[in-house]
């Protein structure tokens, strides 16, 4: 039963954790923005927290570099499974105007996998969000796999 | 169009900047950039009642500069960042962060000077 | 007492950003603070080698998300000195109105994240509130919301109409009565000055002393201000620094708030100038030369040093960004406080890494 009310409770009010990664501020003001008062994504039961542990969904926000790629992994496993990674930006994406530069690495994928990609540099509010409820989504499917998976084993 | 700028050497840096600090000015940045294979320049930047004042300097890669971080305590990010950058090595430094201010430590790119275009083995 | 090292960050609930701090605590005493950074480098001067002076102009507006129409600003300043171009007045006067409603929802950002960090979360909704009337005004008129890429060299790119004027007029008119129903708060509150008054002192000589720019140092009582170097239209604009004394993170809020009023007042200045004409000059030929210029950041005074050579790319481009200048002072800020004050001042200098790192 409490199983159960997990799954719901976690598409129902996901919580989430976001990580600056090299980004310009840009879409992190922009992610910040959609919990205050115009966008305000607490009325759909999204929590923005700054535990990874009790996290189901991570924003990454910008290109990773050398450094902050082992700080991104660490959080990556940190968070227990099933669990929604979503990219913001352009540089999010695939390092954007910053991809020929030296410490650059490249898009968030190289280092973790990601469900989501939320294009625009910045990224609107809006699309954020929508990329949140997209992944909502993905989140039920992975639930269900996990299901299936621990029946076969 | 060239800036004015005054000279400086090696040897009366410190000096020079001692001097600087008694007159009243506030240290603003250390620009580093790149001449040929072999020099680099560093432009000393000072600044008073918002009137500029430049310093410039040239040394050849690889040497070892004292810092004017004792001096001016806001110089030690600069001149970690021109370590970094250029491979330009400061003595004395308050705080030094061995060239891994911004470069990771595990990552090749430590031993190379990513802001030349004629790359200097680091010593 | 034992000596504890207590990581601060990267990744922190306070902090957006990524820095770390390494706290030496004894007791509840921050003893000594090593920041270390390296998170957010990309090596974006560098940049200059690959793309030509012209596509920089983006590359620069992403050193900063917040302050990026400031910094293309600054970039395409000094390329027209270089160039000798005479900007059109109007796209001076516009682009001091862009610039002054970027430091506004600066300061009402940071405000709001000033206010979270010493936990007073409503406060930090009804600013972000008021914010999002500037960044409608951005939107609206530029076409993004956060990098308002109006800037070329030149000129600006866009024009404002007379119907955009009078709007923006009667927005900003909001923005100053909804500014003056949270003064009372921000600066009267017996839970904001008790988490603020004496905490972070920077003497007058430290700051000046520590290279400290921006509000941090205005607000130990040194009344400097790149906008009186007289850039773009700043010259036949009314305009005066905003000083406090006290130099702890109180006076460091009430500076902020005060400015918000000022570039409020600055923008109603610029719009009642405006003349008619050109927003633009065509520019020919490649820069030479090298050349230093200045300009007032919301965060501080930030630098730039452009050497060309008459060709498509920039032979260097510096950057120094008011938050690199202020690390130092935080630094020198910490030792000494409580640990459950660390979050309020390092929040007080307004911190910006990417700017810091580049």
């Amino acid at each position: 039963m409490l199983k159960k009310l997990i799954e719901k409770s976690q598409i129902k009010s996901p919580w989430i954790v976001h990580y600056d990664c090299g980004s310009c501020n840009g879409c992190d003001i922009e992610t910040l923005a959609c919990l205050t008062p115009l966008y305000d994504v607490e009325r759909f039961g999204v929590l923005n927290i700054g535990n990874p542990k009790h996290a189901d969904v991570l924003l990454v926000t910008g290109t990773v570099n050398h450094r902050n790629k082992k700080v991104l992994k660490n959080i990556y496993d940190q968070m227990s499974d099933p669990k929604l990674i979503i990219a913001i930006g352009a540089c999010g994406l695939s390092g954007g105007i910053f991809k020929e530069a030296y410490n650059v690495v490249g898009g968030v994928d190289k280092v973790i996998p990601v469900d989501v990609y939320v294009p625009g540099c910045p990224a609107k509010p809006e699309a954020i969000i929508d990329g949140v409820v997209e992944g909502l989504a993905k989140l039920g499917e992975l639930q269900q796999q996990n299901k299936t998976d621990a029946i076969a084993s | 169009m060239i800036l004015d700028t005054l000279h400086l050497t090696k040897e009366t840096l410190r000096e020079e900047v001692e001097k600087m600090k008694s007159k009243g000015y506030r240290f603003v940045t250390i620009t580093c950039l790149e001449i040929d294979e072999d020099f680099v320049e560093l432009l000393y930047h000072f600044d008073k009642d918002l009137e500029l004042i430049h310093y410039r300097m040239q040394v050849a890669k690889g040497t070892t500069m004292p810092s004017v971080s004792t001096i001016f305590f806001a110089a030690f990010l600069v001149e970690n960042e021109i370590y970094d950058q250029f491979g330009i090595k400061f003595d004395d430094l308050v705080l030094d962060f061995g060239g891994t201010l911004y470069l990771d430590e595990d990552e090749e790119e430590v031993t190379s000077t990513p802001f030349c275009r004629y790359s200097v083995k680091r010593k | 007492m034992s000596k504890t090292i207590i990581p601060f960050g990267p990744q922190h609930p306070v902090l957006p950003e990524p820095i770390h701090v390494s706290l030496t605590v004894e007791d509840e005493i921050v003893t000594e603070a090593v920041p270390a950074f390296g998170y957010v480098h990309r090596g974006l001067e560098k940049l200059a080698e690959k793309k030509d002076f012209n596509q920089m102009i983006q590359v620069v507006e992403r050193v900063c998300g917040i302050c990026s129409m400031i910094h293309a600003m600054c970039y395409c300043e000094g390329l027209e000195t270089l160039m000798n171009v005479e900007v059109p007045r109007r796209a001076k006067l516009l682009r001091v109105i862009w610039s002054e409603l970027h430091r506004i929802h600066s300061h009402l950002l940071w405000l709001g994240l000033y206010a979270d960090a010493f936990g007073f979360e409503s406060v930090f909704m009804q600013f972000w509130k008021i914010r999002e009337r500037i960044m409608d005004i951005n939107e609206a008129t530029a076409g993004n919301r956060v990098i308002v890429s109006v800037n070329q060299v030149g000129g600006v790119r866009r024009d404002l109409s007379p119907s955009q004027l009078k709007w923006i007029l009667d927005e900003i008119t909001v923005v100053e009565k909804e500014m003056k129903s949270m003064e009372s708060t921000m600066l009267n509150d017996y839970t904001v000055k008790k988490r603020t008054v004496g905490i972070g002192v920077l003497t007058r000589e430290m700051a000046y002393e520590l290279g400290a720019s921006g509000p941090v140092l205005r607000a130990s009582g040194i009344a400097q201000d790149m906008r009186q170097l007289k850039y773009e239209a700043f010259d036949e604009l009314d305009f005066e620094p905003v000083v406090e004394q006290d130099g702890d993170c109180y006076a460091r809020g009430v500076i902020r708030f005060r400015e918000t009023m000022q570039s409020i007042d600055i923008v109603r200045q610029a719009i009642s100038r405006l003349p008619q004409g050109d927003t633009f000059v065509k520019v020919k030929g490649k820069p030479e030369g090298e050349i230093v210029t200045r300009v007032e950041q919301p965060r501080g005074e930030c630098l730039y040093y452009i050497k060309a050579n008459k060709t498509k790319f920039l032979d260097r481009l510096r950057i120094r960004t008011p938050t690199f200048a202020n690390i130092p002072p935080l630094a020198a800020m910490l030792p000494g406080i409580e640990l459950a004050d660390v979050p309020v001042v390092i929040l007080s200098i307004d911190p910006c890494i990417s700017c810091t790192e580049r």
